[in-house]
């Protein structure tokens, strides 16, 4: 029965990511978390797969290539370098894979923003979390008015920032304001990571701010802001404005520009990662429904088209 | 023989100068400066500290390479082209820049380098020194000088701060400071905070101390930390930085002086040059009041000062009561955006009272 009213999935990667996943694919209506992968026979994430059901590797991605049913998804949450070799053995496939880490090898994609575009793509990648949380915005403003320059500041909280971000933080910064600019909208995007110490550990916080003209129509910006809100909540629960979004005219130290400035909140579901990690979880929420809209696509294509 | 040898922490930094002392003028100052710098400003301010004697001058965006943006403010003139002309106008002396990994990136080191400034500090919280490891291999790598700033230094015990200067001399940097952002260090704090430092390094990489007056502790800490061991001295010129502003230079080579403390650098040229050449530069003088007081007392980064007195009037609310509040929320350096937000609730927060009434 589920083989044909959901799709399968492999989680690669057996870590905090990998774990906090597959309790979100869990309760999917439309996928189903078959395989998780690791390299690590000690891996608590593997233990847990096989407690929930699923069959686990510690044998890498060779030993899930090697059974004889495929996938139709891989979730890949190892690391970039990782992943470069594993994509095209995927691609060989015809597995789907959704990369939750900053390789980039795929199209970048935020589920509320361009989804439908890029649900034929083998690979798509997931950016970072400081995008996720912030591109929404971005492109709300943009679809509005002309964004000449957008700039965010993602503020997370240190424990929640693993080596892969630590040892490689301008790989953060660039593939943000790279996105910024293709799906943000903005012509020029700037990103800023703050890793902050407090403890107890603070919420991710993000502020994004878009260089506006003076006289756009602050009403409708508003108000695009605010849908997009509930666009992202709607598959990140804990996603939220913290206040209304603010309007500066332009003033020197603004670069003479007007800006909106919008500040979100993440919380995290706490599936696996303590709520503070909304970084973590802004990541495997958007995963899981990329993982949703590339289900629709496969399990129509499987349906008969004459039933 | 100097006037070191009467303390038995103390190091010399080489055969002619017990201290080397870096100008931040034209980097913290930038705070001041709402960073409004020209390139007249630098070649006044460097032409006179160069000719002071001053060893080594910094010159970058407040907030470092790539500071210029909507949540840090945007400079009048590209930090580079103020390297540039600092580097053009540098008879002696060297020039020196900032930058934050997470905001900056390596393309900024390498531009700074190819424009001719020769010293590379790198600046994280002080428990984040991990992320730096990257941007410290690349400026060895470049040839560049290193130095280490651990911001915020007061609110971690000694040897919590010695472990992260551990990872910054083991990813290459070559003098670790503690960085008393806050201006918050009293006196043995900051000499504990530097012994500590000196005892993990040991010859490995050298120590320094950059301070801020919003105690009033600059040079009295400045002076401890020469003690403990410190071979690098941070200062602005009258004071101009964040804050309350920085160890006042001319104060410290004054002081040093009558210590016997060799700077290399000439008092009264330099005391002249505070006076004549950097306070003409300078929107207002820095002053030790209300504001820059509580950023001191509340552990605030100094940085906040100007944020929080903008966004003080932008929302009508009080920006002492900014301050405390991100001292309560524990922002660190860099937090500028959360400014407004704090200043937004607050504004709610009297419209509801003021409702009730």
């Amino acid at each position: 029965m589920t083989a044909t009213s959901k799709a399968t999935a492999a989680i690669v990667g057996s870590g905090n990511i990998g774990t906090d996943l597959l309790y979100k694919l869990q309760r999917s209506a439309s996928i189903e978390p078959r395989w998780m992968i690791g390299v690590d026979p000690a891996s608590e994430g593997l233990a847990r797969a096989t407690a929930l059901g699923l069959e686990s590797s510690a044998d890498g991605v060779d030993w899930l290539l090697a059974q004889d049913e495929q996938p139709d998804l891989v979730f890949e949450a190892t690391s970039a370098y990782v992943h470069r070799a594993n994509a095209p053995r995927y691609a060989e496939r015809g597995i789907q894979a959704i990369d939750l880490t900053p390789a980039a090898l795929g199209p970048a994609v935020v589920p509320a923003v361009n989804l439908d575009e890029h649900r034929e793509a083998p690979n798509v990648s997931l950016i970072t979390c400081g995008g996720q949380a912030t591109i929404p915005m971005v492109a709300a403003v943009s679809r509005v008015t002309e964004v000449a320059y957008a700039e965010i500041v993602a503020s997370v909280a240190s424990p929640s920032a693993g080596p892969g971000t630590r040892n490689n933080i301008d790989e953060f910064t660039r593939a943000t304001s790279r996105g910024i600019e293709v799906i943000g909208g903005a012509r020029r995007g700037k990103a800023i990571i703050i890793l902050n110490p407090a403890e107890p550990p603070m919420f991710m916080q993000d502020t994004i701010f878009c260089a506006i003209p003076e006289d756009a129509d602050r009403e409708a910006i508003a108000a695009s802001i605010h849908k997009m809100a509930d666009d992202v909540a709607a598959y990140v629960p804990g996603y939220r404005l913290r206040t209304d979004p603010q309007f500066d005219d332009p003033n020197p130290m603004s670069g003479g520009m007007a800006r909106v400035a919008v500040f979100i909140e993440v919380e995290g579901g706490g599936d696996f990662l303590p709520p503070y990690s909304g970084n973590l979880d802004i990541m495997t929420a958007a995963a899981t429904a990329v993982g949703e809209g590339f289900a629709v696509r496969i399990l129509a294509d499987r349906t008969p088209a004459a039933s | 023989m100097t006037a070191l040898s009467a303390f038995p922490a103390a190091k010399a930094y080489s055969d002619d100068l017990d201290i080397r002392i870096t100008d931040s003028s034209l980097r913290d100052g930038s705070h001041a400066k709402r960073h409004q710098f020209t390139a007249e400003h630098v070649r006044s301010i460097v032409g006179a500290l160069d000719d002071a004697g001053v060893p080594v001058i910094e010159v970058t965006h407040g907030d470092g390479l790539g500071g210029s943006s909507f949540n840090y403010g945007f400079s009048h003139t590209p930090e580079q082209e103020l390297i540039k002309e600092a580097v053009k106008t540098a008879t002696r002396a060297r020039i020196a820049f900032l930058m934050l990994p997470g905001l900056g990136i390596q393309d900024d080191i390498r531009e700074a380098a190819g424009n001719g400034a020769s010293i590379c500090r790198i600046a994280t919280h002080c428990t984040e020194a991990d992320i730096s490891i990257q941007h410290f291999g690349l400026a060895r790598e470049l040839g560049l000088e290193t130095v280490g700033f651990l911001m915020m230094s007061h609110s971690q015990p000694p040897e919590m701060l010695a472990q992260q200067a551990r990872i910054m001399a083991d990813a290459g940097c070559q003098c670790v400071y503690v960085v008393d952002s806050a201006g918050a260090l009293i006196m043995e704090q900051t000499g504990d905070r530097i012994a500590a430092l000196v005892a993990e390094l040991g010859n490995d990489a050298q120590v320094g101390f950059h301070g801020h007056e919003n105690l009033g502790l600059g040079v009295a800490n400045s002076v401890i930390a020469v003690r403990n061991g410190a071979q690098q001295i941070d200062g602005s010129t009258r004071r101009f930085g964040a804050g309350a502003g920085n160890t006042p230079v001319e104060a410290f080579v004054a002081v040093a002086e009558k210590l016997g403390i060799r700077t290399g650098v000439d008092t009264l040229k330099v005391i002249d040059a505070a006076e004549d050449v950097v306070r003409p530069v300078m929107d207002d003088e820095c002053l030790l009041d209300r504001l820059s007081l509580t950023m001191g007392y509340a552990g605030v980064y100094s940085s906040f000062l100007k944020h929080a007195d903008r966004q003080a009037k932008r929302y009508g609310v009080s920006g002492a009561e900014i301050l405390i509040e991100a001292g309560r929320r524990k922002l660190v350096g860099g937090q500028e955006d959360q400014l407004i937000d704090i200043a937004v609730s607050l504004a709610e927060k009297n419209s509801t009272l003021a409702g009730k009434n």
